[in-house]
C-alpha cells in the first residue's frame, strides 16, 4: 500500500540545513492501522506530509498503491491527495463558515461529482460518524469531539485508500478521545489503512503496529505492550 | 465549479467585510475618479457625427488685422466669418456638394393662450443645414431653397420646444410667434445633440444645447436680428452707414460657414476656390494680411478649436495614475486578506485542490471584489458627474452615465481588481500546505 524507501529531506534556509529524514524506509501494507511514534523533531509530522504527498522527498523512492509518487507535478500529486488519502488532524481544521455538510463536501468539490451524489455521500458520512441531523451546523456549535468525528467523515467522503491521522485525540478529552479512536477502529475493520501519528503509547498500543521514527530514521516496535514504546524509544538513543 | 468558487468567494468576503469594504472602497475611489475624468474627456473627444465627420468641412478665412503676426496653422486664424464673406461663399456656385452659412441669434417666444413668453436661442441658417447635418425629423422637414430666397416666415423648431408649445403635438402649419413675427412651422427636429456641438463650437460653446429654433439666415438678417456668441472685429465699422448694415458689411466675424465635400478633388477644388476668392477680396482692397484660407473636417475643427483643453488630457493622466494608486493600496489589501486565508488554502490543497484550483478561486474572489469596487466606483463617477454639472454649467450634456459607461466602469475595475489581484492570488496558491495546517 506505502512503501517509503531511502527517504531523506532536507530543509534549507541561507544559514543552517536541516536533516528531517535520513534514509527512512517504511512499509505499510493494504488494511493495517499503523502507529507512528516517536519524540517531537524526530520527523514524524515531515514522515506524514511526505505519506500525503503535501511535500516531495529530497531522495529516495516512495511508492503509493504501487505508484511511484515522489516526483509527481503539483497536479497529479493533487489528484492522488484527492482520491487516495484522507487526512485527519490534530486541531480538526474545519473551515468556520462552512456548515458540516459543506465540510464534509470539500474533497468531493474537486472530484467533479454531480450535486446529487455528492449530496448522497455526504449524508452517508455524517451518519456514519452519527451527526446526520447536524447537517447545517457551524463548526462552533459542535464539540470538539464532534468536530473530529466531521472531520472523519469529511476524510472518509471521497472514500481513501488510507487515512494519515495526526494526533487525531490530542486535543480531545479522554471519553471524546476514546470514542474517535473507536471510530478509528471501526474504519480500520470495515478495510481503510489507517497511518496515525501519536505521542500517546495507549492509543499506539491500538494499533496492528507501531512504527518508531528517530532522528529522521524508522524502525518496527517489536512489542507493543503499554509502556515498551517509550523504552524502546530511549533503547534508540543509547 | 464557478458557482462553488462564487459561493465561496461571498462567503470571504462576509468573514473580513471591514477588509473588503476597504478594498472596494480604495477601487471604487479610483474607478470613480477616473471614470468621471474619463467620461467627460470620451465624450468631449467624440466624434459627434461619425458617418458624415469626414465629409464636412469647416472654413476659415485670414481676414486679419495685417500688424497682428504671421498665420502658421488654422488656431491663429478667426473660426468665424464675417456675414458678407459667409454670404458671398453661400451664392456662389462652388465645388461644395452643400455649403450652409449661420449664426446664432435669439428671439422670445410668444406661446398661444395665456402662458407667459420666454427667451430662446435661435440659429438663423440655410435649409442645407438639415441634411449637411443629418438632423432628424420628427414632423414634417426643412424648408428649401425657395424659402430661403424668399426669406419667408418659416421655422424648423425642436421637439423639447414643440412639447411645451403644441404638447408634442404635429405642429406642421402651426403659427409660431417670435418677438413680435409670425412664422409657420414646417418641421419638428426629434431630439438631436450632437456631442460635442461641433457646428458651433467657440468658446466653450462646444457643449451647449442645441437650438430649439431654427429659421431661414436671410430672414433674421431683413429683421437686424443680434448675434448670440462671440463677435471679433479688428477695426471698427463704418459709422457712415446704419449701425446694423455698417456691421454686415464689417470686418467682424460672427458667423459659422460649413461646406460638404465628399472626396479629396472636391477638396481641394474648395480649397482652389476659396483661394482665388480671398484673392478677389484682395483685389478690392481687404484681406490685407498673407493669403491664408483654412478647411478642417470635424474631427480636425475639434482639435483646432481645443474642444479636449489640455488640461483635461492632463486630468485623465492624473486620475489614472490615482487609479494605480488604489490599485496598489488594494494588493497591499489582497495580501494582507489572501495570507490569512493560508490555513483554509492548506486545508483545500490537502483536500485535493491542486494550485491551479486555488488559484482560481481566489481569483473569483478578487473579480467579485473588483465587481463590487466597479458598482462603487460607477456611483462615485455618478457623483463626481454631478459636481462637474453643477460647477460648470456647460457641460450637462457631458454628465451623463449611461449603461456602456456603468459596464465599462464594472469591467476596469475588474480587470484592474484582477491584475491587482495576480501577485497575491498567486503567492497563496504557492503556499505550502504542510506548515500551515499544522499550525491552523
Amino acid at each position: 500500500m506505502l512503501k517509503m524507501s531511502q527517504i531523506t529531506k532536507v530543509y534549507r534556509t541561507e544559514l543552517v540545513e536541516t536533516h528531517a529524514l535520513q534514509g527512512l524506509d517504511l512499509h505499510v501494507e493494504e488494511g493495517e492501522f499503523v502507529a507512528i511514534t516517536g519524540p517531537s523533531g524526530s520527523g514524524k509530522t515531515t514522515f506524514l506530509n511526505i505519506a500525503g504527498l503535501l511535500e516531495s522527498p529530497t531522495s529516495g523512492a516512495y511508492l503509493l498503491d504501487g505508484e511511484d509518487v515522489s516526483r509527481l507535478n503539483d497536479r497529479a500529486r493533487s489528484r492522488i491527495r484527492n482520491e487516495k488519502v484522507g487526512f485527519i488532524f490534530q486541531s480538526f481544521n474545519l473551515i468556520p463558515d462552512l456548515n458540516l455538510a459543506d465540510n464534509v463536501d470539500v474533497p468531493l468539490r474537486y472530484r467533479g461529482w454531480s450535486a446529487a451524489r455528492r449530496r448522497d455521500i455526504v449524508g452517508k458520512m455524517l451518519d456514519r460518524v452519527g451527526l446526520g441531523a447536524r447537517h447545517n451546523y457551524l463548526p462552533s456549535q459542535l464539540s470538539g469531539g464532534q468536530q473530529q468525528r466531521v472531520a472523519i467523515a469529511r476524510a472518509l467522503a471521497g472514500q481513501p485508500r488510507f487515512l494519515l491521522a495526526d494526533e487525531p485525540t490530542g486535543n480531545l478529552d479522554s471519553e471524546m478521545a476514546e470514542a474517535v479512536m473507536g471510530l478509528l477502529e471501526t474504519i480500520n475493520e470495515q478495510g481503510t489503512t489507517i497511518v496515525m501519528v501519536t505521542h500517546d503509547p495507549d492509543l499506539a498500543h491500538r494499533a496492528h503496529r507501531n512504527i518508531h521514527i528517530l532522528d529522521g530514521q524508522a524502525s518496527d516496535v517489536p512489542d507493543l505492550a503499554p509502556g515498551n514504546v517509550m523504552q524502546f524509544s530511549e533503547s534508540l538513543r543509547v | 465549479m464557478f458557482n462553488y468558487y462564487l459561493r465561496l468567494a461571498l462567503s470571504s468576503i462576509r468573514r473580513t467585510p471591514v477588509l473588503s469594504a476597504l478594498m472596494v472602497l480604495a477601487l471604487g475611489l479610483g474607478i470613480g475618479a477616473f471614470m468621471t475624468t474619463f467620461t467627460v474627456y470620451h465624450l468631449m473627444s467624440g466624434d459627434p457625427i461619425p458617418h458624415r465627420s469626414d465629409m464636412l468641412y469647416a472654413v476659415q478665412l485670414d481676414n486679419w488685422d495685417p500688424n497682428r503676426p504671421p498665420t502658421e496653422s488654422a488656431r491663429d486664424v478667426r473660426a468665424q466669418l464675417t456675414w458678407q464673406d459667409g454670404n458671398n461663399l453661400v451664392l456662389a456656385d462652388t465645388p461644395a456638394t452643400r455649403q450652409v452659412h449661420m449664426y446664432g441669434t435669439g428671439a422670445v417666444v410668444v406661446p398661444e393662450g395665456n402662458d407667459p413668453p420666454f427667451d430662446e436661442s435661435v440659429r438663423a441658417t440655410w435649409h442645407s443645414f438639415f441634411p449637411m447635418f443629418d438632423v432628424p425629423f420628427l414632423y414634417g422637414g426643412p424648408w428649401g431653397q425657395a424659402e430661403d430666397e424668399a426669406r419667408a416666415g418659416v421655422a424648423v423648431i425642436g421637439r423639447e420646444l414643440n412639447d411645451k408649445l403644441f404638447n408634442g403635438e404635429n405642429s406642421v402649419g402651426r403659427d409660431l410667434q417670435l418677438d413680435d413675427q409670425h412664422y409657420r412651422v414646417v418641421g419638428v427636429i426629434d431630439d438631436w445633440q450632437p456631442m460635442p456641438r461641433f457646428y458651433h463650437s467657440d468658446w466653450g460653446r462646444a457643449f451647449e444645447d442645441t437650438e430649439q429654433v431654427f429659421i431661414p439666415m436671410n430672414r433674421a438678417i431683413d429683421l437686424q436680428m443680434g448675434q448670440r456668441g462671440n463677435t471679433n472685429c479688428w477695426k471698427m465699422p463704418d459709422e457712415d452707414l446704419p449701425l446694423f448694415e455698417g456691421f454686415l458689411k464689417s470686418e467682424c466675424v460672427f458667423t459659422q460657414f460649413w461646406a460638404e465635400l465628399e472626396t479629396p478633388q472636391q477638396v481641394a477644388a474648395y480649397k482652389d476656390y476659396l483661394d482665388n476668392y480671398v484673392r478677389g477680396q484682395k483685389a478690392i482692397g481687404r484681406f490685407e494680411r498673407p493669403l491664408a484660407t483654412f478647411i478642417s473636417d470635424v474631427m480636425e475643427w475639434m482639435d483646432v478649436m481645443r474642444v479636449v483643453r489640455d488640461d483635461n488630457r492632463v486630468l485623465l493622466r492624473l486620475s489614472f495614475l490615482f487609479l494605480l494608486v488604489c490599485v496598489l493600496n488594494t494588493v497591499g489589501l489582497l495580501m494582507a486578506k489572501f495570507m490569512g486565508k493560508g490555513g483554509e488554502v492548506a486545508l483545500r490543497r490537502a483536500m485535493g485542490a491542486s494550485r491551479r484550483q486555488v488559484f482560481q478561486q481566489n481569483l473569483i474572489e478578487v473579480g467579485l471584489i473588483g465587481v463590487l469596487g466597479g458598482l462603487a466606483g460607477a456611483g462615485l463617477a455618478w457623483l463626481g458627474l454631478r459636481a462637474v454639472e453643477n460647477m460648470y454649467r456647460g457641460y450637462q450634456h457631458l454628465v451623463h452615465l449611461d449603461a456602456v459607461m456603468l459596464l465599462t466602469a464594472i469591467a476596469t475595475a475588474t480587470v484592474f481588481a484582477v491584475l491587482a489581484g495576480m501577485y497575491p492570488v498567486w503567492r497563496v496558491s504557492r503556499l505550502a500546505p504542510a506548515g500551515l495546517l499544522k499550525t491552523q
